[in-house]
């Protein structure tokens, strides 16, 4: 594009006001984890934004598999990296990277997998539905509305093999954690503590508020597809009757 | 099928390969071996591939029945190794036959006197407590050398069926090697076909960590060294440290001058790795080991090299360790030399 004449200085107007309508997006920190390790670093915050920059870069490079990198993991607002150094150098590895991050808008739309979990609220099955609406000074069912309505994001998958932490529990359910933890919550649970909810993938000794209990397998070592959920998913609850939790059950 | 039988597995025994990789970002561990070098050395000792499974026995007091013709390493912590009942040497290939019966024994006991000092044989009538099993001493250990893992690799390689791609037994989870648990009494394990060409010559010095009560450990600053104090940080890269009771697959605590987090320990939960050296609000290290959490939400002040994680997989309670910091690319020719080394003193 010839900048002299006129039509190129034109050109050039709408180019360069093109790039100042597109928003830069800051480059992520690389952060060195050992000399077989690395922390791509998108903020220091925990927003849906960010989480989706993770994503995007986690997104591209499982699925262009660069030689070298042993693994993934995808966090609320970095991205860890696990490589060989006798494949894939440090530097070739910043420069996967910066190929695929700040420069502009993100590549690739985030495909919103959205999983639908059916969960049989109250009862036997969600000892504390009840306790936590007295607490709120709700009904019951007006708590099965609420924790059932929003369109949960999973940040990341963490803590047990297929423990999925969710964002966007409504306000009106935050609620404190059990005073004395149970020994045992049985898997499939759905639980509420303090800002969290969550899916009890195994059974484990554990505090939260349990309000409900999914008949799906979150997590099987032996299935095809061992998990259920990953970090990026989209899920939403959806209450079920009993019969249904028979129906539903993969246990 | 050819396989081998556990007749006294000692403390702790399981099913390891190298690690479980492609699955930390749904919460698995890489577990695996705590001493990789070890591993993978034993493997390749009798003829296997470097990923194949073998025993990571803990301490003292494993024995094995082979059930058919084989070769076998013993590597890891050094001494203690016998085949029936004749103390065989470590880092080299032996041949086994049907019936032979492999362990690594405890040191011969202690005279009578020191005994009693330890606490065997109380006389009745003294305080409860004294009747509880001493805590294992650093003398119960093999005399004289440090590390508390020794690695029984088997020609064909322990064959347990693999769960998400690896051998590795998770213990938490419940799933990998035999079963998902640590290895029992009677359990048999199906060994694979022959590779049939182990080594005849024992492992170059070259390629035997140097193990130690008191390793100097090297380990490049970061994630969060920035959240650390500059005095906190001169600490820790100047002083001692001491490895407490709380030592597992999980991890190991240390005890030693607080470092000082003026912002907290807390940070937004992210990734972990094995060899990563957590600091909790108490100011003490945590150095992750192999089984360890995939996330973590404490500042981690360094990360321990790769060419220095056996050393860290074989410490015990009463080990005292020393950081020293050194940087990626320094590490990175330690890490190649010793991939190099591998491939070429093995052939």
């Amino acid at each position: 594009m010839d900048l002299n004449c006129r039509c190129g200085r034109r050109a050039a107007n709408v180019f360069i006001s093109r790039l100042e309508a597109e928003p830069m997006e800051a480059p992520p920190k690389i952060l060195l984890c050992g000399d077989t390790g690395i922390s791509v670093e998108f903020g220091d915050a925990i927003n849906p934004e960010i989480n989706a920059r993770v994503r995007n870069l986690f997104s591209t490079l499982k699925a262009e598999r660069p030689p070298g990198i042993l693994d993934l993991n995808p966090t609320y607002r970095s991205l860890f990296i696990q490589y060989d150094p006798a494949v894939c150098s440090f530097e070739r590895l910043s420069q996967i990277i910066e190929e695929h991050t700040g420069k502009g808008p993100e590549t690739g739309t985030e495909a919103a997998v959205v999983k639908e979990v059916p969960v049989r609220y109250g009862g036997e099955h969600g000892p504390d539905l009840e306790e936590v609406a007295s607490f709120h000074g709700l009904s019951a069912g007006e708590v099965v509305r609420l924790h059932s309505a929003p369109l949960y994001r999973v940040y990341m998958i963490g803590f047990t093999p297929g423990f999925a932490y969710l964002g966007g529990l409504d306000e009106r359910l935050h609620t404190p954690r059990k005073g004395e933890p149970r020994k045992i919550v049985p898997a499939g649970s759905v639980g509420i503590a303090d800002r969290q909810t969550g899916i009890y993938p195994i059974d484990s000794p554990g505090g939260w508020q349990l309000i409900g209990m999914t008949p799906l397998k979150l997590f099987d070592p032996d299935r095809e597809m061992p998990f259920l959920l990953e970090a990026g998913d989209f899920v939403r609850f959806t209450a079920i009757t009993g019969d249904d939790f028979e129906k539903y059950s993969h246990r | 099928m050819r396989s081998i039988r556990i007749v006294e597995p000692g403390p702790l025994a399981t099913v390891q390969d190298r690690g479980r990789y492609g699955y930390r970002s749904w919460g698995v561990p890489l577990s695996g071996a705590m001493d990789l070098q070890a591993l993978r050395v034993g493997n390749l000792l009798v003829g296997n591939s470097e990923d194949a499974a073998a025993i990571e026995i803990t301490l003292a007091g494993f024995r094995a029945e082979f059930l058919c013709d084989a070769h076998f390493a013993l590597t890891g912590a050094l001494g203690g190794g016998r085949l029936n009942g004749v103390p065989i040497k470590s880092w080299q290939a032996h041949r086994a036959g049907k019936g032979d019966i492999v362990s690594v024994d405890n040191p011969p006991p202690y005279p009578a006197a020191e005994r009693g000092a330890r606490g065997y044989g109380r006389a009745i009538g003294e305080r409860p407590e004294d009747f509880d099993p001493p805590p294992l001493l650093r003398e119960d250990f093999f005399p004289g050398g440090a590390g508390i893992r020794i690695y029984l690799a088997v020609s064909g390689g322990i064959e347990t069926p693999p769960v998400m791609g690896s051998r590795s037994t998770y213990l938490r989870g419940g799933f990998g090697g035999h079963e998902g648990r640590a290895l029992r009494a009677k359990d048999e394990l199906a060994l694979g076909a022959s590779p049939g060409s182990s080594k005849t010559f024992p492992a170059p010095a070259e390629l035997v960590p140097n193990y130690s009560h008191a390793p100097t450990l090297r380990v490049i600053p970061g994630p969060q060294d920035d959240r650390v104090s500059e005095e906190g940080k001169t600490l820790f890269f100047s002083r001692v440290y001491e490895i407490t009771n709380r030592v597992d697959r999980m991890g190991l605590s240390l005890s030693g001058p607080v470092l000082d987090l003026p912002s907290g320990a807390d940070i937004i939960s992210d990734g972990t790795c094995p060899g990563a050296v957590q600091v909790h609000g108490n100011g003490q290290p945590t150095i992750l080991g192999a089984d360890s959490q995939t996330t973590g939400g404490y500042v981690k002040i360094a990360c321990v090299i790769s060419a220095d994680l056996p050393l860290v997989g074989q410490l015990m309670p009463g080990d005292r360790v020393r950081f020293s910091k050194i940087d990626l690319w320094e590490a990175r020719g330690i890490y190649l030399q010793n991939e190099y080394r591998i491939k070429t003193l093995l052939r």
